[in-house]
């Protein structure tokens, strides 16, 4: 089970963000927990200047506009 | 966004259609030029196949409308897919890392310069401030950056450009880095981080790193691509609108109304045009037909071009997001400041353009 938190105030981006690594892990058959951190103070304790952020497993993977679906797939599998 | 043609997904790194993309690309802008010579022929054919009355105010006003909008609409697609590109080779991340601990003055002529380049949405404007000022980045350059970024975009720079010349371009994007550089410049100097609300004092951030992105050239294409749907199409409707109004003050506001009121010779309009600015809120897409249009009616340069910055820059939703972050006085200095700023810029540019 992977931890993922996508870092985002709400906006239509952290969405889509969200929906892309749901249907990655679905089609990679891995098994997530898709946690959305919407509070300001929270986004700023993981130390990113962007948004959507994604953190997998406490880790920052990414920050700042939608991600690629490839990209997400590899962070994901890693 | 998951609904484009299946070659704009996916991870084509070391894939050796590179070349199929910059050549595609390259087809692609030579098209755009094509077509947008015949821009002209094709707005009179339109006009006249309405066989409108020539010369009466529809005709001046449908002739604005058709000439108008599908100009603006495939010069913004030129140049927001231009700087889609350019964005990729920046992030907020990279910029902060590059502005933290930098001392006032080239601090802020820095942030400003990196306002124009680094990708911004102004739904991200809380994290980015938060995450700026508790990398170490100074309150007045981290302003700097955040009077920037909105007010001097590719959209408004692009419309003015062809709608106004290149002089008014230029001289925009001057005057709109030096309003950014010296606000932040005097916040700084003011020393008011006390005024920062407590929880963004208290954040201890560690700045993440991240994994860089190796991109290759297709991955910037398809940047250009993304910012494009994403740009273009949030923006469309303003464009609509505003190439609208311009195209009813063309056709039926009497110019010498105009000019008594917006007129160079009008000296409170230029604070006026400030203070009307601020609780209204459009993009440079939607104000700038109007500001041509205004401007083709015998209103002062310095007069509109001040209530379009005002309109872009201070904006009551953008005072609202940041209020989640500064206290109500900071939120009063900071509006003075820029207010102060583009209003100098209004009376030079009246000064400077006759």
């Amino acid at each position: 089970m992977k931890d993922v938190k996508v870092l985002g105030p709400g906006c239509a981006r952290c969405r889509a963000t969200a929906q892309m690594v749901l249907d990655q892990a679905a089609s990679l058959g891995i098994e997530v927990n898709v946690e959305k951190v919407t509070d300001y103070a929270a986004i700023a304790g993981f130390g990113i200047a962007s948004t959507p952020g994604i953190v997998i497993d406490g880790k920052v993977v990414h920050a700042g506009g939608l991600p690629r679906p490839g990209d997400v797939a590899r962070w994901l599998s890693a | 966004m998951n609904t484009g043609a299946p070659l704009l997904q996916g991870d084509w790194r070391g894939d050796p259609s590179q070349a199929w993309w910059v050549a595609g690309t390259a087809l692609a802008v030579a098209l755009w030029f094509v077509l947008y010579w015949q821009l002209v022929p094709f707005s009179e054919w339109v006009v006249s196949a309405l066989a409108l009355e020539e010369g009466s105010r529809l005709a001046e006003a449908v002739q604005f409308f058709v000439y108008d909008t599908p100009k603006v609409l495939m010069l913004l697609t030129l140049v927001v897919f231009a700087m889609g590109v350019v964005r990729s080779f920046f992030s907020a991340e990279r910029t902060r890392t590059l502005l933290a601990g930098r001392r006032q003055g080239l601090g802020n002529v820095a942030a400003a310069g990196l306002g124009v380049v680094t990708p911004f949405c102004s739904c991200s404007a809380v994290p980015l401030f938060v995450g700026f000022v508790s990398a170490g980045v100074p309150l007045g350059v981290t302003f700097s950056f955040l009077i920037a970024a909105p007010m001097i975009n590719e959209v408004a720079l692009g419309l003015l450009f062809v709608l106004l010349g290149w002089k008014v371009a230029l001289a925009y994007l001057a005057f709109g880095l030096g309003v950014a550089i010296v606000a932040g410049w005097v916040i700084g100097r003011l020393r008011l981080e006390s005024w920062l609300e407590e929880w963004v004092r208290d954040v201890r951030a560690s700045t993440a790193i991240l994994p860089e992105g190796g991109e290759t050239i297709a991955d910037r294409i398809r940047a250009g691509i993304e910012a494009l749907r994403d740009i273009v199409g949030r923006i469309w409707g303003w464009v609509i609108v505003g190439i609208a109004v311009g195209a009813f003050i063309h056709g039926y506001v009497p110019s010498a109304l105009l000019a008594s009121i917006m007129g160079r010779d009008v000296w409170w309009s230029v604070p006026a045009a400030v203070l009307i600015g601020i609780p209204i809120y459009s993009n440079a897409a939607g104000i700038i037909p109007v500001v041509e249009a205004l401007i083709g009616k015998g209103a002062a340069l310095g007069t509109v071009l001040a209530f379009m910055m005002s309109v872009i820059a201070l904006s009551m939703p953008e005072m609202i997001i940041l209020r989640k972050v500064l206290s109500l006085r900071l939120i009063a200095v900071f509006t003075s400041v820029v207010a102060a700023g583009i209003l100098a810029v209004g009376f030079l540019f009246n000064a400077l353009f006759t």
